[in-house]
């Protein structure tokens, strides 16, 4: 950060009733730079994250009063209504929220972004106050209209989203005939009425092909995740958390502010990172995701699916509950069906129960189990599991054979077999925790219906391998009372 | 249906074909279960415990087999018991058709069902029926109890005050169920324990226990595995080598246990009395195989003989003589076949001849004779995939050839040079930092824990709520509608702003050790 960062506000440069100078605004820009910076790096440790939580809000706030004091010149009090109404409502969402709700609402709040960036782009094109010409007017309409695209796929999407996460809308892709096209045509779209927009802006008007791009735009984002389904959603949220930072970074270049630019450029990488370690993590291209409608035309032909597996082995509580008893290493891969079935208490009880017969207990998280980006450790940390015993895949994958009980609660494909046995299998080649090396392993189910991707668990069908069917949470409860 | 359980009338037999806590789940499944006064007591399991688990006791055994729509047995039924067989009825014992056609002949013409526990095909689905297993399971860890009665020392080296004891060595020739059963008790005692197989693929069963398992000297590779799991005969010359080990190892060893079993063969004659006269005084020989000749060539059945100072132990009822543990795993694999038969669960069986492993255990049924059932498909070891299906997808998974990211790198810098001719420095300025925030961002984020992937999505997501400051740039504005919008972006994004924090901060306060 060798350069200075400006604030070049066309109004602000001068003469007006500023509190303080535009060189203590900008001071304090960097500032908040920093400890934005901060934050995300003590999010390296659970520990440092919580001081690193209170440098984002650090920088924030000296951002917030820099901004208040140095720039804005009237409507103080619209200001600071808007700010409290705004502000209350957002803690006692925070406060409200349940943490199996936390995709939804970390999806809710990415199309709040998103609007704010279309209403910015608006608004800073509406105002007259900005004279520019030639090259600097026409990359400035760029950018306005970069700004407002990326906010409103940013907004509609993450509306999407937040409705399929929340239920409120079917967790099942939408495969419309011919959706490539569709999004191909949409894009083709933008950038024409892009084009127009440059050339009638300056010109002087251009807010008409401006309307219709965010109506595209809107569009877009809405056929975009619809056409993505429920397992899939790791990445589309990681993926809308990253375009609410680039809508941010948009915005900075149109406002000409660099902790604009900064911020969103963090954020954005940041999204984009875990995009990539979801993917990664389910052995898939990003783009493949994107266009979405996967389970249902690939994976039509199950291969060495439904013959001749052999049988499952059923297995009672109580016996579940002698054998966890019996062991020494127990593992407990936890999937989505542990937050439907709201049974993270349960099992934290079962843990504390099991250390105290001096049980070595650990966790093993895939990286997309759950239906977001660390869901699983969320909600094992709420139900106050202890995070030292919760590990990563990568870090345990080698302790399976040594493993006496393992025990699956609600998932199936982060732990099927045939992605490193089947090269066929549409799984193949997706990591996955090796649970069959272990003794033996416990697999809480509701049924034998397949996993999200379709393919057949010759998990289940293994010798070592016992299925505690029904709701894992009535199911953990007996064993529970077993013990 | 009725469940009866007679008592055993075999001289000498303890065991009793259920116990009160499976007696307690068959009734779960919707039987009735009678058993015969006394039926339990030489197994530890009494009259007053099968009452309260909810059966009802019979006196007489032909009331029993009189009202019972399921007979289950130990033993195979004597001439007295066989006559009782009537039409309708469902026997489930041991019956060795193989060795008793003459009963299986009798049981056939009563016109009932009758299923054999030796019969069980040898298929993983059915293991947890297998009847022949839990038997060779106990008899191998009694062979081990039945040894150490008969050796005058310790199985463990001790170094004591006194001097240092060594400990007991014991060979097990043929590590099947029995013979693993017991180099596990053997081991878990604190001997020294060797195993010989003709089989190869079971050594590292053996190791995995702990033992050695020794290799015969022997040029050919010859594999003693035969259909089903058993062992078959061998040739001549891997016999005489085979002798040769057993003939060194005699020296050695205290403890002999023999488990030699070749299916519809006499026992193989493994130890000859030479060798037995070559072990020390006071060494053990335990015959599994007493009951088919022996695997000793001085073993007497059902009787311990001292021959040149070592006791030949050859019993043919070691189940029977932990007879508790033995009717409980017996109990409950007959509990297993039931469970089988009754895929509904109502108290009503289905003798379901389709079915790979019912058809496997039916002897008779409605007077036709269904033994031999046809030759299992062996799962344990399926059939390799045909050839044709297998040539690995040939490798052509193409490698990134270095011409894609270097066309990426020049076109991106071509980009970049385009653009710099064109923008006006100040832009150029700001994108220098936007580039460089990238990199910042790339490298802080790859160190995020991933357990925190979620506080860092709502914390990122509080951040780049920085938009607002766009919004109070344009909140002075004089301009009404601007003013507004900027307004209600104010309000939209300062939710994002305190939602986004608070949700954080609650997340990361749950972290805890």
């Amino acid at each position: 950060m060798a350069l200075p960062l400006r604030v070049a506000c066309s109004k602000c440069s001068g003469s007006e009733v500023d509190m303080i100078s535009a060189g203590i605004v900008t001071v304090s820009y960097i500032a908040a730079t920093v400890l934005f910076i901060l934050a995300l790096s003590g999010l390296s440790n659970p520990e440092t994250a919580r001081r690193g939580n209170w440098f984002g809000i650090a920088g924030m706030t000296i951002a917030l009063l820099a901004t208040i004091l140095g720039v804005v010149t009237q409507q103080y009090a619209t200001l600071l209504v808007a700010l409290l109404i705004g502000g209350s409502i957002g803690i006692v969402l925070a406060r409200r929220v349940q943490m199996t709700q936390m995709p939804e609402l970390v999806a809710i709040l990415h199309s709040l972004v998103g609007v704010a960036a279309v209403a910015v782009g608006f608004a800073n094109f509406m105002d007259p106050t900005v004279h520019l010409s030639g090259v600097e007017l026409t990359i400035h309409d760029i950018e306005t209209y970069l700004g407002i695209l990326i906010g409103a796929v940013t907004f509609s999407g993450s509306v999407i989203a937040f409705g399929k996460l929340s239920g409120r809308i079917g967790g099942k892709p939408l495969t419309l005939p011919g959706r490539h096209w569709f999004n191909l045509a949409l894009l083709v779209g933008a950038i024409w009425f892009g084009r127009e927009f440059v050339i009638q802006s300056a010109a002087g008007g251009g807010l008409e092909p401006l309307i219709i791009m965010t109506a595209i735009a809107l569009l877009f984002g809405i056929h975009m995740v619809m056409a993505i389904g429920g397992a899939d959603m790791p990445v589309v949220v990681s993926m809308l958390n990253s375009y609410s930072g680039w809508a941010a970074a948009a915005t900075g270049f149109m406002l000409d502010n660099d902790l604009l630019i900064v911020t969103g450029a963090l954020v954005g990488s940041s999204g984009a990172i875990l995009s990539y370690i979801m993917c990664r993590a389910m052995n898939r291209k990003f783009l493949a995701v994107i266009a979405g409608g996967f389970g249902t035309g690939g994976g039509a032909t199950v291969v060495g699916g439904g013959e001749d597996q052999g049988e499952v082995m059923p297995i009672e509580a109580q016996e579940t509950a002698a054998m966890l008893a019996g062991a020494k290493e127990v593992m407990i891969v936890p999937g989505y069906g542990m937050a439907v079935a709201q049974a993270q208490h349960t099992v934290n009880e079962l843990t504390r129960v099991l250390r105290d017969k001096k049980v070595n207990v650990r966790f093993g998280i895939h990286p997309v189990a759950g239906r977001m980006p660390g869901h699983m450790n969320v909600l094992l940390a709420e139900a106050r599991v202890p995070y030292d015993i919760v590990y990563e895949m990568d870090e345990i994958n080698d302790d399976f054979p040594d493993v006496d009980v393992s025990v699956v609660i609600g998932a199936n494909d982060i732990v099927n077999p045939s992605a490193q046995e089947e090269p066929d299998s549409p799984i193949a080649g997706m990591p996955v925790l090796e649970v069959w090396k272990g003794s033996t392993t416990i697999v809480l189910k509701r049924s034998m219906a397949t996993g999200y991707a379709g393919v057949q668990n010759p998990l289940f069908f293994k010798e070592n391998t016992r299925m505690l069917f029904g709701d894992a949470k009535d199911s953990l409860d007996a064993v529970l009372k077993a013990l | 249906m009725r469940i009866g359980v007679p008592k055993e009338i075999h001289a000498g037999e303890r065991r009793v074909a259920t116990t009160p806590e499976i007696a307690s789940q068959l009734i779960g499944m919707g039987f009735d279960v009678a058993v015969e006064k006394d039926a339990g007591v030489r197994a530890s399991y009494s009259d007053e415990a099968f009452k309260s688990a909810g059966c009802d006791i019979v006196s007489k055994s032909e009331d029993l087999w009189g009202q019972a729509d399921i007979i289950f047995k130990v033993r195979a039924p004597e001439t007295i018991e066989a006559v009782l067989l009537k039409k309708n009825q469902t026997l489930i014992s041991f019956l060795w058709p193989a060795q008793n056609p003459e009963l299986l002949k009798q049981l056939t013409a009563s016109g009932g069902t009758v299923m054999a526990m030796d019969s069980v095909p040898r298929i993983s689905r059915a293991q947890k029926m297998d009847a022949l297993s839990s038997m060779a399971n106990i008899a191998g860890y009694r062979a081990i109890v039945e040894a150490a009665q008969h050796f005058g020392r310790f199985f463990t080296g001790q170094i004591t005050a006194a001097g240092k004891v060594p400990p007991a060595k014991v060979l097990v020739i043929g590590a099947g169920v029995a013979g693993l059963s017991a180099i596990g008790a053997a081991k878990s005692m604190g001997a020294i324990v060797r195993a010989f197989d003709t089989r190869p693929e079971v050594k590292e069963q053996v190791e995995s226990m702990d033992a050695d398992f020794l290799m015969l000297e022997f040029d050919e590779a010859e594999d003693g595995s035969g259909e089903g799991g058993y062992a078959k005969t061998m040739s001549a010359e891997f016999i005489k080598a085979e002798m040769a080990l057993f003939a060194e190892q005699a020296q050695d060893v205290d403890i002999i246990i023999t488990t030699a079993l070749i299916p519809g063969k006499p026992a193989p004659r493994l130890i000859t009395a030479d060798m037995v006269a070559s072990m020390k005084d006071g060494s053990v020989v335990v015959d599994l195989a007493a009951e088919q000749g022996g695997n000793c060539e001085l073993t007497e059945a059902d009787k311990v003989v001292v021959r040149d100072g070592v006791s030949i132990i050859g019993y043919t009822d070691l189940p029977s003589r932990l007879a508790a543990q033995a009717s409980q795993l017996y109990g409950t694999n007959l509990r297993h076949l039931l469970t089988e038969l009754s895929p509904e669960k109502n108290g009503e069986i289905d003798v379901n001849m389709d079915d790979e492993v019912i058809r496997g255990v039916t002897v008779c049924k409605d007077g036709e004779t269904t033994w031999p059932p046809p030759a299992p498909k062996l799962s344990a070891a399926p059939p390799k995939p045909a050839e044709a299906a297998a040539p690995a997808p040939a490798p052509t998974a193409k490698k990134p050839s270095a011409a894609g990211p270097i066309a990426a790198v020049v076109v991106g810098g071509l980009a970049l040079l385009g653009l710099g001719a064109v923008a006006p420095p100040s832009f150029m300025a700001h994108f220098t930092v936007f580039v460089l925030a990238c990199f910042v961002g790339y490298m802080v984020i790859w160190n995020v824990s991933p357990a925190l992937h979620t506080p860092l999505m709502s914390v990122t997501n509080a951040i780049s709520s920085i938009i607002v400051i766009g919004a109070l740039m344009q909140i002075s504005s004089d301009n009404d509608v601007i003013m507004w919008i900027a307004a209600a972006t104010v309000l939209v994004t300062s939710i994002n702003i305190a939602g986004g924090f608070a949700v954080t901060r609650r997340m990361l306060e749950m972290f805890r050790k």
